[in-house]
């Protein structure tokens, strides 16, 4: 369980989380919903400590800065919206890079077996020998998810895993970030824009505005109209079918 | 293994041109009068070179940047001002008088001091971020290297050929036991990052991801730098400003090895920066006699070498 006690932080003057507190249930697929600059890429920062500010952050009532660095690195790992590597290295390389707070450099067969199963499930087994400088910007983003996946923590943070990847990876990803929670019983929490992707696949959905925190719960309580009116600013049509709601919010 | 190769023939053209710089013109007679010395010359040159590449290598890692030299703290602007300051108020027959040691120990101290002061901003409450101590840092170096020209402008042109004598780097006179002293403090250098290698790898694929795999990202980062001032302000003392050379050495080992790992990186550009300071002075004794300050030619044929680089990726 992760929980958040009273995250604060501003940039100045503006403040872009404002004072949230929640727990994210173990074992769960919970998504962050809201606007840009709502807070939640800042706020999913702060408990992968990329971002410092005030307030508590533990991970299993554990402080997550009482942790070593690197023993918070087998339990916890975190994806970054920009993943710009400057380094030339190969995508292999660079998911070998997840098994480092395992293994530093010197893999050893279990680990070597874990990044080939990430690089399956990322789909880029033909790439793995590419340099990723040689890459689209949608390979680039699943190898980035890859090395995340071969660090084989059991919570995972991700920022807009979906950027830049088309209907059939996005699905795809969604799909295995399932079976990760149900098979694997991993905590995942993921930012995402798509909020049909979110209404579809998590257990519990997190919504921000203006850096508070403005819903928290399951789809059913999140994905209706009203709450959709709050937390974006717009009229959203809710549609049922097969048992899931969709929002058309193209029209 | 392309990497490898690459170290293997590197050695190589390493051992040639000490053997070189050792026996030219060496017969039975002089060996004795000329092997000791070139021998002081080619450890000071080595050691340098070696330095320089290290810190340059470390620096961009921890600053995500290719083309940032340590010259950018600001430590070749204030070692200028150190000198520039010794002969103004003592005069240059006093410079030559003072042992060349207390000159060394004081420039050294007063450079790692700045350099501690620059880098403590980065601790503390008022955390103000790589990028922007980088920025206090060139802006101190300019007002040093302001402050030394103004103060060039006082004293007497007799003296300030002295100064001027000490604004490019030279290996024709490199004091013993400096060396030594230098070489211990390189050594104590080399000693912490050689099993940190590892970390330089991960902090080359950004601040993020290294924490997120587990880096101590601010205490690593804090260490890099201030070995790379120490690096930085021992070699500068001992042979003058030579941060010139790093730029040059660190890309091209990164384009030769086509790797991103410092275990290999690492021998390859401390192999070119050897060799290329080694076989500048070779050039400076044999053809130039002296005339020519040994930047002078490595920036020449490092600067020919990358606009052919450019020229041909152009064209290809």
């Amino acid at each position: 369980m992760i929980t958040i006690r009273n995250a604060h932080k501003h940039y100045g003057r503006q403040t872009v989380v404002n004072n949230v507190s929640l727990s994210i249930q173990a074992n769960s697929l919970t998504t962050l919903i809201g606007s840009n600059g709502a807070g939640k890429s800042t706020l999913l920062s702060m408990v992968g400590r990329l971002v410092d500010g005030q307030g508590e952050f533990l991970l299993e009532g554990k402080p997550i800065s009482s942790f070593k660095p690197t023993d918070l690195a087998k339990q916890l790992s975190m994806l970054r919206q920009s993943n710009q590597v400057s380094a030339r290295l190969t995508v292999r390389e660079l998911v070998n890079f997840g098994r480092f707070p395992y293994s530093k450099t010197r893999l050893t067969t279990k680990d070597h077996q874990l990044v080939d199963q990430a690089l399956s499930f990322m789909d880029l087994t033909g790439f793995a020998d590419k340099y990723l400088d040689q890459l689209s910007g949608g390979e680039r983003q699943r190898a980035s998810i890859a090395m995340v996946l071969a660090q084989d923590t059991t919570y995972v943070l991700l920022d807009e895993p979906l950027n830049n990847l088309d209907m059939a990876h996005s699905v795809h990803i969604m799909k295995l970030l399932r079976r990760l929670v149900d098979e694997h019983h991993k905590t995942i929490i993921v930012v995402l824009h798509d909020i049909n992707f979110a209404s579809c696949y998590s257990d519990y959905i997190i919504a921000m505005k203006d850096g508070k925190l403005v819903q928290h719960g399951n789809t059913e309580q999140v994905i209706n109209s009203e709450r959709l009116m709050e937390i974006y600013g717009m009229h959203i049509p809710v549609a049922e079918q097969g048992g899931r709601r969709y929002c058309l919010y193209h029209l | 293994m392309h990497a490898k190769r690459t170290i293997a023939l590197l050695s190589l053209c390493f051992l040639a041109s000490v053997l070189a710089f050792l026996l030219w013109n060496v017969t039975s007679a002089n060996l004795l009068y000329h092997l000791p010395r070139r021998a002081v010359k080619l450890a000071a040159l080595c050691m340098t070179g070696s330095a320089i590449a290290l810190s340059t290598l470390m620096f961009q890692t921890v600053t995500a940047n290719n083309i940032l030299t340590p010259s950018i703290l600001g430590l070749d602007s204030l070692y200028l001002l150190i000198q520039t300051m010794i002969v103004f108020l003592f005069g240059s027959k006093q410079l030559a008088l003072i042992k060349r040691h207390s000159e060394y120990l004081l420039s050294v101290v007063l450079m790692v001091v700045f350099s501690l002061i620059l880098f403590s901003l980065l601790l503390g409450k008022r955390n103000m971020g790589l990028s922007l101590v980088l920025l206090l840092g060139m802006m101190f170096g300019q007002l040093f290297g302001g402050i030394a020209s103004f103060i060039q402008m006082l004293i007497d042109p007799n003296e300030f050929l002295t100064v001027q004598a000490r604004l490019f780097a030279s290996f024709n006179s490199v004091n013993t036991s400096l060396l030594f002293v230098s070489s211990l403090l390189f050594g104590g250098v080399f000693l912490v990052v050689l099993p940190n290698l590892d970390t330089l790898d991960v902090l080359s694929l950004g601040r993020d991801t290294a924490i997120s795999l587990g880096i101590d990202y601010p205490l690593k980062s804090r260490l890099f730098l201030v070995l790379v001032a120490i690096l930085t302000s021992v070699a500068t003392a001992l042979v003058g400003p030579v941060t010139f050379l790093g730029l040059l050495v660190v890309n091209l080992a990164k384009q030769m090895a086509k790797t991103y790992r410092h275990r290999l990186l690492l021998p390859v550009s401390c192999l070119l920066s050897m060799t290329s300071l080694v076989l500048g002075q070779l050039l400076i004794e044999r053809i130039f006699q002296f005339n020519t300050p040994i930047s002078i030619i490595i920036n020449f044929l490092g600067g020919m070498y990358f606009l052919s680089l450019l020229i041909s990726r152009g064209k290809a």
